[in-house]
């Protein structure tokens, strides 16, 4: 019977990684093929890449996502941080409410509804006050900070909410003043939720192809929009080539984390067998003296 | 710096809680009342493309001229309230199968032993660190007629023409429900990994067969999760667009195809505002349930 | 009960001098948290040297009092005094008071060295001085050669000395501890305790614990303040608090306790008779109670204080009749659980003096119960 539920469990996550992953190795595998009909396999090639490379539409899309990708991400993280630390730690409030609406809000909204109403108000802006002019990064920048701190902000408060918050008040007894302790307490203690935050904003801000299309201007396409161009007329191999040489990327991040998470994870059983030896001695001494 | 805060009032906190406050209020609410003020507006051919709402008529007279037509086109042409009831289905038949298939995958890593289990999960996630769209577009070269499938079935002869599989409402379903996936096992993983396995122990004590157990213990305490990953699929599905756009035949009905249309290739900006605000005006309740979700969840840590 | 340690050293009452004047006064202090009144109406003297113990029951406002002395909560009504200055709104970080919390609190990502000198860096110390006294304070606590280590690296009791070097290093005032044994496993926890007297002796801090364990109150403090409902029910040393408690509640939260439900019959300056259903002879109690003839009033008598034998008594008062219902070994006493004909159960217990006795009272036998009248406490509430 027990036999009989592992096969089921083996089974059911075989098949389920089968559906998430064959995909993306199909879009890996045909990028180095060198017929142009992507499904016919026409013998190896990495011509794809070649082609790739002297595509500068592409590369100068790619560049763009980068940098609005980075500032976007980075800002998000401050803004996002605020929030999260005012949700998690300032009580009840007049306002909260609105606030905590506010940050989950965007999580779920259609994007095409994000993305009108961002433009709408861009819109309107520039008629009333003359700023921001015209549409491009600083509008694409704004509409991702807004997107992605949403994430961020609920990264960060759950991992506040799971932080003992008598560390907070330990470093105020101590003698630290409110900006003191979030500088040298908090900050540090919840640095990889924010690191995590920054690398989910930015992936999302590189990925979104609605909200950029409302509010980027001409002349400002980002990498989704000149892909989604692309694809819309069917299958292009070079943009297999492109999804392979994001996959790689992020297989080689995740590569260094899972083996920099594996190094911690090894430490911290060291660490925990010190202590129970530390633990067991302290014992010992009690029962002599 | 500091002094010039306090004398107006202003200390640290409300300085940190005021930046962001401002941030959203002027960034993702105050666009929705441009949004609703807008769609009351008549269209033109001009930049921008709607008059206002608001003009001075002779001295000093303030006119407001809202326009109902908007809506009342909405109301009339039956496009759109198909396209609405549409849109709704096929998230709606999109979240079932989700959970269908994501249940027993968050099962399944939840009762993996534990040193298997992040790995897993990672792997659950992985996918969505790379790009959405490429990943829509990868179904593209297996769905479409001379794609991996159609030519895996000839191969071992179950068929022997290719089915029309792209551009049906079958390639939107399996866009959608992989795409989504990932939220789905998210929160229901999050929810079976936590629950108390002695529960299962003592109802087979009492009596209770593994099956009965699943029913009556594990399914009744992972509701709050099935119903978290239910919103978190079916509310940003409903006015889904890059999917139906690019699997999905191109005379299917989907508001946010709908909106997109309007907007871009109509330019017709108080039309879409309208489509907006009656397309939120449906997803105001699932939000705000799922809203009340999250500040439980959240409450349920904080103390 | 364990015996306090400070039974051995010389008497130490500043509470009984009127001339002495109270290092932390607690006046009128009270908390609400919207409806739910925490901490009602508190006022408490609490002298230079004392280790005063706040116990009670979980939610009965003792940690709320303890985090309004450490500047975390501020009283809705009420001052706070430490040293003659008002606290009451200062902000913790500037309040001569620290905390040792429950959870420790030690700070994850710094070393042992850098948790103990946190409070001394934000006091812009010189160099020096605060590594000087940061040594000092962990060879205090043994635990100079750990100075280095990181907390997950430490066992329990190693964190838990952390937490108090860190709280003592910035030489505060009044130092105050939050069940500060409560996550030590028990052969730790009594040894603890004793080296935390000997802390607090030699550096003359003046400590107050918040405890929900009475053992541990017990051992610790010079005196307790017993509290309930936000209230403080009673002040006093422990063995005032074991001996003469003011109240049926105060008598059974401390031990175990038979209390028995009576009028008064006789009420004399210097003895009184209580007359209870229950019994079939009268309470004598040798001192006078300030009641009204005929009121009711509870007598409590420890199980300690009541002899069992078979022979029927000739006494006219201070005496039942009973059946065994239970014997319960414990090595060091037994515990009696006897049936009074009127169907009350009485606990006593015996040491066990021999090793063994060969006619052992049995189950199901009678006997005869007796105290002296010096031992029932009668409270009026």
């Amino acid at each position: 019977m027990n036999q009989g539920r592992n096969l089921f469990r083996t089974l059911v996550l075989i098949l389920g990684f089968a559906f998430l992953y064959i995909p993306i190795v199909s879009l890996i595998v045909y990028s180095f093929n060198s017929s142009r009909l992507v499904t016919v396999w026409g013998g190896f090639s990495t011509k794809w890449y070649g082609a790739l490379l002297q595509n500068d539409q592409i590369l100068n899309a790619a560049f763009l996502s980068l940098k609005i990708a980075a500032i976007s991400a980075t800002l998000a993280v401050v803004l996002g941080t605020l929030a999260g630390l005012v949700l998690a730690r300032f009580g009840p409030f007049k306002g909260r409410t609105l606030l905590s609406g506010l940050t989950t809000a965007p999580l779920v909204m259609p994007e095409v509804i994000t993305g009108l109403s961002l433009l709408l108000l861009f819109v309107t802006m520039e008629q009333v006050i003359g700023w921001p002019a015209g549409r491009g990064m600083t509008t694409i920048v704004i509409s991702h900070i807004t997107l992605t701190m949403a994430f961020v902000t609920v990264v960060v408060q759950s991992r506040l909410s799971q932080m003992d918050d008598s560390l907070e008040e330990a470093a105020m007894d101590l003698g630290a003043r409110p900006h003191k302790v979030f500088f040298l307490i908090t900050l540090p203690i919840i640095a990889p939720a924010l690191m995590s935050g920054w690398l989910l904003a930015f992936t999302l801000s590189l990925d979104d192809l609605v909200i950029t299309s409302f509010v980027a201007g001409p002349g400002s396409s980002t990498l989704p929009m000149v892909i989604f161009s692309k694809v819309r007329l069917g299958v292009s191999p070079d943009i297999n080539a492109l999804a392979t040489i994001l996959v790689a990327i992020v297989a080689v991040g995740v590569a260094i984390t899972g083996i920099m998470m594996a190094r911690q994870q090894k430490q911290r059983e060291r660490d925990a067998q010190m202590a129970l030896a530390a633990n067991q001695a302290m014992i010992e001494s009690v029962k002599k003296g | 710096m500091k002094s010039v805060l306090r004398r107006l009032g202003l200390d640290g906190r409300s300085v940190v809680t005021a930046v962001p406050y401002l941030w959203l209020l002027l960034f993702f609410l105050i666009p929705f009342v441009i949004v609703l003020k807008i769609s009351f507006s008549t269209s033109q051919i001009a930049m921008p493309p709607y008059e206002p709402l608001l003009h001075w008529a002779g001295d000093k007279v303030l006119q407001i001229k809202l326009n109902l037509g908007n809506f009342a086109f909405l109301v009339e042409d039956n496009l759109y309230w198909k396209a609405y009831l549409n849109s709704i289905w096929v998230a709606s038949v999109s979240t079932f199968f989700c959970l269908l298939l994501g249940y027993p995958i968050a099962y399944a890593i939840a009762r993996s032993n534990p040193s298997a289990r992040n790995i897993l999960m990672l792997l659950i996630v992985l996918p969505f660190w790379t790009s959405f769209l490429l990943r829509v577009y990868a179904w593209i070269g297996i769905l479409k007629n001379n794609g991996l499938l159609n030519n895996f079935l000839i191969w071992i002869g179950a068929i022997d023409q290719p089915i029309q599989m792209l551009q049906t409402d079958f390639a939107v379903y399996i866009g959608i429900v992989y795409s989504y996936l990932p939220f789905m096992i998210l929160p229901l993983y999050a929810n079976l990994e936590k629950m108390d396995l002695t529960l299962l122990e003592a109802a087979a004590d009492l009596g209770c067969r593994p099956w009965q157990g699943f029913m009556k213990i594990t399914l009744p305490l992972s509701l709050p999760g099935v119903r978290a990953g239910c919103l978190l699929v079916f509310i940003p599905a409903v006015g889904e667009f890059v999917i139906p756009s690019l699997l999905g035949d191109p005379g299917m009905l989907m508001i946010g195809k709908v909106l997109w249309t309007e907007f871009f290739n109509n330019r017709d900006w108080p039309v879409a505002s309208a489509v907006a605000i009656v397309l939120l005006l449906f997803l105001v309740v699932p939000m705000m349930y799922f809203q009340r979700a999250q500040d439980a969840e959240a409450g349920g840590v904080h103390r | 009960m364990a015996t306090s340690p400070r039974a051995t050293q010389q008497k130490f009452e500043p509470w009984t001098d009127p001339d002495a004047k109270p290092y932390v006064r607690i006046e009128k202090v009270t908390k609400k948290f919207g409806d739910f009144i925490a901490v009602d109406d508190v006022s408490l003297s609490i002298y230079k040297k004392e280790i005063f113990c706040l116990l009670g029951a979980s939610g009965c406002g003792k940690t709320t009092l303890l985090r309004i002395l450490a500047g975390f909560e501020r009283p809705t009504s009420g001052r706070i005094f430490i040293d003659g200055v008002d606290m009451t709104s200062i902000p913790p970080y500037e309040r001569p008071v620290n905390m040792m919390f429950q959870s420790y609190a030690i700070f994850p990502h710094m070393t042992v060295e850098q948790n103990v000198a946190f409070g001394l860096k934000q006091e812009r110390l010189q160099k020096g001085e605060i590594e000087s006294r940061v040594t000092d304070m962990l060879n205090l606590v043994k635990l100079g050669q750990f100075a280095k280590r990181k907390p997950h690296q430490l066992s329990g009791g190693q964190r838990q000395r952390v937490a108090l070097a860190r709280s003592l290093v910035k030489k505060p005032k009044l130092l105050l501890l939050d069940e500060p044994l409560a996550a030590l496993d028990k052969k730790l926890r009594e040894h603890t305790q004793f080296e935390l007297i000997n802390i607090q002796e030699t550096l003359g801090v003046t400590f107050v614990v918040v405890t929900h364990d009475q053992e541990e109150a017990m051992t610790l403090s010079t005196r307790i303040g017993l509290m309930n409902h936000g209230e403080i029910v009673q002040v006093g040393t422990p063995s005032e608090i074991y001996e003469y408690p003011n109240s049926r509640f105060v008598s059974e939260f401390i031990g175990s306790v038979n209390t028995f439900e009576g009028r008064l019959v006789e009420d004399e300056p210097s003895y009184v008779r209580i007359g209870c259903d229950d019994l079939e002879a009268p309470i004598y109690v040798d001192h006078g109670v300030s009641s009204a003839p005929g009121a009711t009033v509870w007598a409590a008598i420890r199980p300690e204080k009541i002899t069992i034998s078979r022979e029927k008594p000739d006494a006219t008062d201070n005496w039942a009749s009973a059946v065994v219902q239970d014997i319960a070994y414990m090595g060091d006493m037994s515990i009696y659980l006897l049936r009074l004909d009127s169907g009350k159960v009485v606990r006593v217990t015996q040491p066990n003096i021999y090793r063994h006795a060969e006619d052992r009272i049995t189950w199901e036998e009678r006997v005869y119960l007796q105290w002296y009248p010096e031992s029932p406490v009668v409270v009026t509430k």
